[in-house]
């Protein structure tokens, strides 16, 4: 096949889902460093968002698997954790579907702007762990409806 | 030597995380309600996430195509460099949780320093885990002063913890051969110059939690330079490493 530019590859890599997130990718995640060209392989660095987070190899193979029905034949997958990841590298267009699905983004202020279920700014924490490593318990004291806040890193 | 220090040095960094990783995961299903387990749940993936970055690297310098899961399950009891607190059963959930506080405010600002080690690896390993790190200081810390500052039978429980923890915290700050190499090729900082730093934090925070330091300096030892383990390691171990034992190279 003809090798792709990576503006087309990142392209693909936007379609490819967060496993645990499944409205973004991992694009919008951030996860995604850097893709590259060497010769006829096509390299890409992924980094981890939590150090122990178990979707990290159900990534690399999502990522993987797309690349190859795109027809990549060379892939090498390169794990790289410098700089750490950051949630300041969500994409805008990941925050809106983040919200849309009724997670709230992270926040600098360290705490959810408002509810992402009724807008009110009358939310409380409830624990600062949640479902998966990225996500903390809050809940709306309006419409009293728990909600995950992605926490800012 | 000089290789030999680095390797130690990580091994004690991955054993640390690792040992603590495990002891933190047995609340998995049990804790004390459903947030405190996703929390605890959560803090053990975080440390265990650290312990493939330390036991990683270390198995690249020892060479021989070694892994960290052959670090992890394959090392026996002499071979741990952890501290010996961290071992420990958990006990109560105040035990857990005041082990947890004395050991991030070291991990944190130990951390902090090391992401600017001389090696690379180490600083980069150090830049990733020392975010995860505050974020469980944070929680650790709220904790012991809402338990220890809570009700008649929280504080006591929390007295009991630190008066049966704090002789475990010093083997922390014990510099050894080992810490002056690291600190001597500016991979990592001297122990001494941690330990006043930690203690100021430390202090501050228990007075908030209206609980007494004790006066006694005693520090048990042994732990990091992997001389005498406590008894409590080995069965640790065995119910850790049973899968690899039991059935070698078998995996998921
Ligand atoms: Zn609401």
């Amino acid at each position: 096949m003809a090798r792709p530019d990576t503006a087309t590859v990142w392209g693909w890599l936007d379609q490819v889902p967060d496993p645990e997130i499944p409205v973004i990718s991992v694009v919008d995640l951030g996860i995604i460093r850097d893709v590259a060209w060497d010769d006829d392989t096509l390299e890409v660095a992924i980094t981890p968002t939590y150090s122990g987070c178990p979707a990290t190899s159900m990534i690399n193979m999502d990522v993987e698997t797309a690349l190859r029905d795109h027809g990549v034949e060379k892939i090498r997958l390169r794990q790289q954790i410098s700089p750490p990841w950051t949630t300041d590298w969500l994409s805008a267009k990941g925050r809106a579907k983040l919200e849309e699905y009724g997670i709230a983004p992270p926040n600098a202020a360290g705490g959810p702007e408002h509810c992402p279920q009724c807008g009110s700014k009358d939310v409380e924490k409830v624990s600062q762990f949640g479902s998966t490593p990225c996500k903390a318990h809050w809940r709306c004291l309006s419409c009293l409806e728990p909600f995950d806040y992605f926490k800012c890193i | 030597m000089a290789d030999n220090a680095l390797f130690q040095f990580l091994l004690r960094m991955g054993d640390n995380t690792l040992v603590l990783g495990h002891r933190v995961s047995e609340w998995c299903g049990k804790a004390p309600v459903l947030e405190e387990d996703i929390a605890l749940a959560n803090t053990a993936l975080d440390l265990i996430g650290q312990t493939q970055m330390w036991l990683g690297y270390a198995a690249e310098l020892q060479g021989e195509a070694k892994t960290a899961d052959d670090l992890a399950y394959l090392r026996d009891v002499w071979d741990f460099r952890n501290l010996l607190m961290l071992e420990r059963p958990n006990l109560d959930f105040g035990h857990t949780m005041m082990r947890q506080y004395l050991f991030d405010a070291y991990h944190h600002l130990l951390l902090g320093k090391l992401a600017g080690s001389s090696d690379p690896r180490v600083a980069e390993i150090a830049a990733k885990s020392v975010k995860e790190a505050a974020y469980h200081l944070d929680r650790s810390g709220e904790t012991v002063v809402a338990l220890g500052d809570g009700t008649a039978e929280s504080h006591r429980r929390m007295q009991d913890a630190l008066d049966l923890l704090w002789p475990f915290a010093g083997e922390m700050f014990l510099a050894d051969d080992v810490d002056d190499a690291m600190a001597a090729a500016g991979i990592a900082p001297e122990l001494a110059a941690l330990k006043a730093e930690w203690e100021s934090s430390v202090r501050a925070t228990l007075r908030d939690a209206s609980l007494t330091v004790p006066d006694d300096d005693f520090a048990h030892k042994g732990g990091k330079t992997g001389r005498q383990h406590t008894e409590h390691l080995g069965h640790m171990l065995a119910q850790m490493q049973f899968l690899q034992r039991a059935y070698p190279g078998a995996s998921w």
